[in-house]
């Protein structure tokens, strides 16, 4: 058993100070994502350092490749953000299949676009109720000092913002984030060494599915969330009415809506009812993103997962502020690569 | 895209040329050379489609990538072909006129270019079933 124990939020440029702590500690085992592509001049110098770490350290978590990840982010995610919406899209799209949905003009939205058109077609779901999704991010954005917007909006915000893929609009998507999340992991009976608040993995569990929309079973179902879920409830021998709040990927508004019915939070078809009837508010029967999620807190692509996380802590640890949820004990996180080729669900418990 | 990799793929983006299975008659788009159902009991032959299927769903997209950004607003759409598979295609209609369900069918077209002086794509497009 591994427990998280601690996390640090890295703002950009402060890296050098994450390596410092990192190395200070004489960690365990460190797990730190971030988003890729650039440059990797210092992986090296860093790989010589971790290595010599976990040899000190045998049963650490061997995840040096993700280390990397950091220093990429930082050359990585400068360019993507000065770059403007065309490197934006493209870089995502590089996320589905680029030879059989990029190449004949597929973009990320306009994919998840089609799962929503799907969605409405089949389920009753309104514009209205989707555009809640985003006002409830922004609310609890609004709650979140490190989050990338901390401005409320309103229904009106949504439906009145740019169509970028119909139905969804500018402000049914998440933005692309400059920034980076660690969490430090270590052996349960060892992480008091590190940490007064440790806080307990109880499950971590992963599934796949094609990378093409078009390929899945059902196009607005990720058959890949409905199994990882299910593996993470199994492993933590927990059921839904355990979680006291969980953050989904809801990189774009309609992600969120399968997300709660694919984890199992209710039946498919009802999440954009629930959603506005303020079941996932914070102080809902299942506080959904608390954080703000990919929407407002921000989408730092490859950090993403750890991001959530990153929350999910805070909350166990009582250290969440305004968005607080009373008496927090087990949270959950859920992250998707593409549009459902893989989902990765952690459960996190405090000690 | 480099030459080579497009040029591999002609067959596939000209003629929408797949595979089925003759054992258990499941069609495969883009090809496989392998049933996963029937494995080694299987046998592969080439399948070239009718090209006639309907949209599963769709989007109008409205921001796109540099190489696509002179066709928006343009109908991008999931097509279950007649045989079976499913993919992803540009529907070359007014956005107004796209719904689920809409019988169309495929034609050859430009894609896309690799700016003033690259490659030109061809593939496969649709256009609806008068």
């Amino acid at each position: 058993m591994h427990a998280v124990a601690a996390q640090i939020h890295v703002e950009h440029g402060t890296l050098g100070y994450v390596l410092v702590y990192l190395l200070a500690h004489r960690l365990v085992g460190v797990r730190v994502e971030g988003q890729t592509g650039g440059i990797d001049r210092l992986d090296t110098f860093l790989g010589k350092h971790v290595e010599q770490l976990l040899e000190n350290h045998a049963h650490a978590t061997r995840e040096l490749g993700a280390f990397s990840g950091v220093l990429r982010m930082r050359e990585g995610t400068l360019e993507i953000v000065d770059s403007g919406q065309h490197l934006s899209h493209d870089t995502l799209t590089g996320a589905a299949d680029r030879e059989w949905e990029g190449f004949v003009g597929a973009t990320f939205p306009g994919l998840y676009a089609m799962i929503a058109k799907d969605y409405m077609h089949r389920y009753p779901l309104t514009r209205k109720q989707l555009a809640q999704v985003a006002v409830k991010n922004h609310f609890n954005g609004a709650r979140n000092p490190i989050a990338q917007y901390q401005q409320e909006i309103t229904i009106e915000t949504v439906l009145k913002s740019t169509m970028v893929a119909e139905p969804l609009r500018l402000f049914d998507c998440s933005p692309i984030t400059d920034g980076a999340a660690a969490v430090i992991v270590a052996p349960l009976e060892r992480a008091r060494e590190f940490t007064d608040t440790p806080i307990k993995v109880l499950a971590t569990a992963q599934a796949s599915d094609s990378i093409s929309l078009h390929d899945r079973r059902d196009i607005s179902t990720l058959d890949a969330t409905v199994a990882a879920g299910q593996r993470a409830f199994r492993m933590a021998k927990l059921s839904h009415k355990d979680i006291d709040m969980v953050e989904v990927h809801d990189c774009f508004s309609i992600a969120e809506i399968c997300a709660i019915e694919d984890l199992g939070f209710c039946k498919k078809g009802t999440a954009g009812k629930i959603t506005a009837d303020g079941d996932t508010e914070l102080g809902g029967k299942i506080p959904v993103n608390t954080s703000g999620g990919l929407k407002a807190c921000g989408h730092p692509v490859g950090a993403t997962g750890i991001k959530q996380v990153y929350e999910i802590v805070q909350q166990l640890r009582n250290n969440a502020g305004r968005r607080q949820i009373d008496g927090a004990k087990i949270g959950m996180t859920h992250n998707v690569g593409g549009t459902g080729a893989t989902a990765v669900v952690h459960i996190l418990g405090r000690v | 895209m480099s030459v080579a990799r497009f040029w591999r793929k002609i067959p596939q983006r000209y003629n929408l040329i797949g595979t089925k299975c003759e054992k258990c008659g499941r069609h495969f788009f883009p090809p496989r050379s392998f049933c996963p159902d029937c494995r080694r009991a299987g046998r592969i032959v080439d399948h070239k489609f009718a090209g006639t299927g309907e949209i599963v769903t769709f989007t109008v997209i409205h921001t796109a990538n540099e190489q696509f950004e002179a066709y928006t607003p343009y109908v991008l759409a999931i097509v279950k072909l007649d045989e079976g598979p499913r993919m992803t295609a540009q529907i070359i209609c007014e956005p107004k006129d796209a719904k689920i369900g809409m019988r169309v069918k495929s034609t050859f077209r430009r894609i896309a270019t690799d700016g003033e002086s690259g490659i030109i794509h061809y593939g496969t497009k649709f256009v609806p079933v008068e």
